[in-house]
């Protein structure tokens, strides 16, 4: 997020787009009511007719993947109304007149042709947008899991630019991440690209760096994506280490997935629970769980938090860097002889510019938000207040593309997926938490009513959705919250394995794959 | 001139006999709440929400108005003469709990109940007022009929504070508490009265954790009642979504019990939902992965001793190293495991291999 969560009280005009916010991150939606209870306006934009939807002052029922070109038209009203912030594009950006001629062409009547949303909604909502006096925009995986997820990103970048709705308390272009410590893990470089503190892996200086802290010679070249790797399992890649994630049920195309880690040689898996994935390792390590382990993580805030053991593990369970300096121990290599998670977290303050200002102790009571670039400084909860990473806001030309697989004659519905209330990822920790049963026992399809009647299908029945790769049954529910021609379901219950359906395309650039898209025929079973 | 002087002159009243400041807006409770060594009780407030005024306990006596005036609502104004804990206030406030004790089935409810569990018998026992000098009508019918796994609605204990139809409303946005009636016959109850999942509910704790009697209750925690030892406190992060809620863990010797959220957790304020407030036990679970597994010749995985499954862990690696060189070994770190965690698989494959074939799971 460029502003902290306690901005979320303070705009007087929000902007949601793909952000189930009130199931999905339900402490911060709070906030956003109580700035709703204050007089904020909402703008949300989603396929769905989620909660948010509910309490909106306009809602945007975009059609899924067709997110560039609502964002272009709102551009484009912007533009033409002459609501765009001249100080701020003059003092702080550059390409903005490339920017306003390149949106000219995109006026909300053809937005409206492409995404459904009618103009004047789109207007009104690129009005209140531009007019406010404090904008915030919030999304979530519904902008990133898509094959532009970076155009989606970069499109409300430049809405952001045009209104100066950055840098600025209770403004700014926020992501929700949907992890615990997701922002964390990239912090600590397990990324192909970057070294820990998003150091690139290919800047000389960087490179000089790690070869003198890990001592040995340092490849200048990048790694490949996970998803890149799972593609040249078998081949270039011969052994993995997975750490506490269930790749074969989160990750698209299930199918891919298993074939993949099957054409392994070895296979390491750390995990609290004997996981699909778990079930193809040759070794698995059993690991402390939360509550068991002392540590560090990273909100979406950047929030630099300790997490505190509780309760002993189980059995001869054992911290995670526990058994990955263990590991390295064995491999020969120096500079894994750690005693206590404290250590290992200095070692990577020492190495990460993000985090030279703080060590363990130092963020006891979890008050500083990242970069602290050096002692004494207090933190960042507000990013980009004077310039930005790079110097001015870059404005990018976007143009809206269709999603990898659009529906067809044999497949005339889309499908998006996303997450519920009461229910985790794969369930591998909700679903062994006892009481959540009685609120959420098993997976459904929410499909609206005409639809129900007009497909054949009853309210509480089965159906099957099938896709170009595969097939799954389903219970159906009726709901005004999908649109007409829509569905959705999440990917949670391993006895509706929706992902064998999804993962057509990805994005060019981060990789991250379509999984809120995809075509599907729904028939009664 | 005048104006410019007013702005930055300290406001001041007298509190107790002592001179003391405050800014603009606060409440006398707030400022009693620094300046006071003893606590002005209150079963009511809950700082987070609108002041409400219905206890009545944390009356306070202002000079120049005649009857005592409750300390949460009164804003405090400059040159206010006002004492907090004179003998007739102290009268009043037992004879105030003596009533409310009065009826209530149970006052001693066990501290899993919920954060604020405690109040009223902390204040019932500093007040001396379980003297049973009162036997009156009782407010409140309780719903053990309602199945829900998590919020127990024993409303025989409810003394109609309010804190959690307004917990509900003001910090959730969720309005799923209500109340009928008035009176001797005030019922906190849900839309239609019906069960908690059939209403606006998410079951996110907040009203059993704002509740001071334990009529509104943690029955998931409850049920370790028995489980003998003190409740120790953890301080931790929730395990799922990236908001990063404060939460402390409740634990009885090497069991956790349950959650309560961290009133001062700078992320979440006290916030919770229901998976951290409720979905804490697959920590424990029968489960567990417990003992390194390594699979054996047949093709079946067996436990192994770490020294074991490490050495085979670290020679299928140097394996594949030698066979067909360092860049084929990959890594993929957790986004749900601490930062120690995705550190150390990175050094692993940048100090063993010299590459960078490592992601973590943010790309689906």
């Amino acid at each position: 997020m460029s502003n902290p969560l306690v901005d979320m009280e303070k705009p007087d005009v929000i902007f949601c787009i793909g952000t189930n916010m009130t199931e999905c991150h339900p402490v911060a939606a709070t906030r956003l009511k109580k700035a709703i209870a204050k007089g904020a306006k909402l703008i949300v934009a989603d396929p769905r007719r989620i909660e948010l939807a509910e309490m909106a002052d306009v809602y945007l029922p975009l059609r899924v993947g067709s997110d560039v070109a609502l964002l272009l038209g709102m551009a484009h009203v912007i533009g033409r109304e002459c609501l765009v912030n001249r100080d701020f594009i003059e003092q702080r950006t550059e390409e903005s007149e490339a920017f306003l001629e390149h949106v000219k062409q995109f006026t909300p009547e053809w937005a409206e042709s492409i995404c459904g949303v009618p103009a004047k909604d789109i207007e009104q909502a690129a009005i209140w947008y531009a007019q406010a006096e404090r904008g915030a925009i919030y999304y979530t995986l519904g902008i990133t899991e898509h094959i532009c997820g970076v155009d989606n990103v970069q499109s409300l970048s430049n809405l952001a630019l045009m209104t100066g709705n950055i840098g600025r308390e209770g403004t700014g272009i926020n992501p929700m991440r949907g992890q615990n410590n997701i922002q964390g893990a990239g912090d600590s470089g397990a990324l192909p690209n970057n070294y820990p503190g998003f150091q690139p892996v290919d800047d000389p200086k960087a490179q000089a760096k790690f070869e003198k802290a890990y001592g040995r010679p340092m490849s200048p070249e990048k790694g490949i994506t996970k998803v890149t790797a799972l593609d040249r399992c078998g081949e270039q890649i011969r052994a993995m280490l997975i750490c506490g994630e269930n790749t074969l049920v989160s990750d698209p195309d299930r199918k891919h997935c298993e074939h993949a880690m099957k054409a392994l040689d070895h296979i390491v898996v750390l995990d609290i629970f004997m996981t699909e994935t778990a079930e193809l390792a040759d070794v698995v390590l059993p690991a402390t769980a939360f509550a068991e382990t002392d540590g560090v993580c990273v909100n979406t805030e950047r929030r630099v938090q300790r997490l505190r053991a509780a309760v002993p593990p189980p059995g001869d369970a054992k911290p995670d860097w526990w058994i990955l300096s263990q590991l390295g121990k064995r491999m020969g290599a120096p500079g894994f002889e750690f005693t206590s998670a404290k250590e290992v977290f200095n070692e990577l303050c020492s190495l990460s510019p993000i985090y030279a200002g703080i060590d363990w102790d130092l963020i006891e009571h979890g008050e500083y938000h990242w970069p602290i670039p050096e002692p004494g400084h207090p933190g960042t909860p507000m990013l980009h207040e004077k310039e930005f990473p790079r110097g001015r806001g870059l404005f990018k030309l976007v143009e809206y593309r269709d999603p990898a697989e659009t529906i067809s004659e044999k497949f005339p519905v889309w499908l998006t997926t996303g997450r519920r209330l009461q229910a985790y990822h794969t369930r591998t920790q909700t679903g062994r938490s006892s009481g959540i049963d009685y609120l959420l026992s098993e997976e459904s399809l929410e499909v609206n009513p005409a639809d129900v009647e007009a497909w054949g299908l009853q309210d509480g029945g089965w159906a099957k959705l099938s896709g170009t790769k595969g097939s799954v049954n389903i219970r159906v529910k009726s709901t005004m919250r999908s649109p007409r021609g829509t569905v959705f379901c999440s990917f949670s219950f391993a006895d509706v394995p929706v992902n064998i359906l999804t993962g057509a395309g990805y994005d060019p650039v981060t990789q991250t794959a379509e999984l809120k898209v995809c075509p599907v025929r729904v028939e009664a079973v | 001139m005048a104006t410019i002087e007013n702005s930055t002159q300290t406001l001041t009243l007298t509190m107790n006999g002592t001179e003391v400041t405050f800014s603009p807006g606060e409440t006398l409770y707030e400022v009693a709440q620094r300046h006071v060594d003893r606590d002005v009780p209150t079963l009511c407030y809950d700082e987070r929400l609108e002041a409400f005024g219905a206890c009545r306990l944390c009356v306070v006596e202002v000079e120049g108005i005649r009857n005592p005036v409750a300390s949460c609502t009164t804003k405090a104004t400059a040159g206010m003469v006002v004492k907090t804990h004179t003998d007739g206030l102290e009268a009043h406030r037992r004879t105030l709990l003596e009533m409310v004790a009065s009826e209530n089935r149970e006052i001693d409810v066990d501290p899993l109940s919920g954060y604020a569990s405690q109040e009223m018998k902390t204040l019932v026992d500093r007040y001396e007022a379980r003297t049973g000098r009162f036997q009156g009508k009782q407010s409140g019918k309780s719903r053990p009929d309602d199945p829900n796994p998590f919020i127990k609605r024993d409303y025989d204990l409810c003394i109609s504070c309010y804190r959690c139809v307004r917990v509900c409303a003001e910090q959730e946005g969720d309005y799923a508490i209500s109340v009928a009636n008035r009176g001797f016959e005030t019922q906190i109850t849900t839309e239609f009265g019906g069960f908690l999942k059939d209403s606006a509910c998410t079951f996110c704790g907040q009203c059993i954790q704002t509740c001071p009697t334990g009529a509104l209750a943690d029955h998931k925690a409850l049920r370790s009642k028995d489980v003998p030892g003190e409740v120790k406190k953890t301080r931790t992060i929730c395990p799922y979504c990236g908001v990063g809620c404060s939460v402390d863990l409740m634990s009885k010797g090497d069991k956790l019990v349950g959650v309560l959220p961290a009133m001062d957790g700078p992320a979440n304020l006290g916030a919770l939902c229901i998976k951290g407030q409720f979905a804490y036990d697959f920590v424990q679970h029968s489960e567990r992965l417990s003992t390194p597994l390594v699979r054996g010749d047949d093709g079946v995985l067996r436990p192994a001793s770490w020294d074991e499954a490490l050495d085979r862990a670290a020679q299928g690696f140097k394996d594949a190293a030698a066979n067909h060189g360092e860049d084929s070994i990959y890594a993929i770190a957790s986004g749900r495991a601490p930062n120690e965690a995705a550190y150390l698989t990175q050094k692993f494959i940048r100090a063993t291999f010299g590459t960078s074939q490592v992601d973590n799971c943010s790309r689906a």
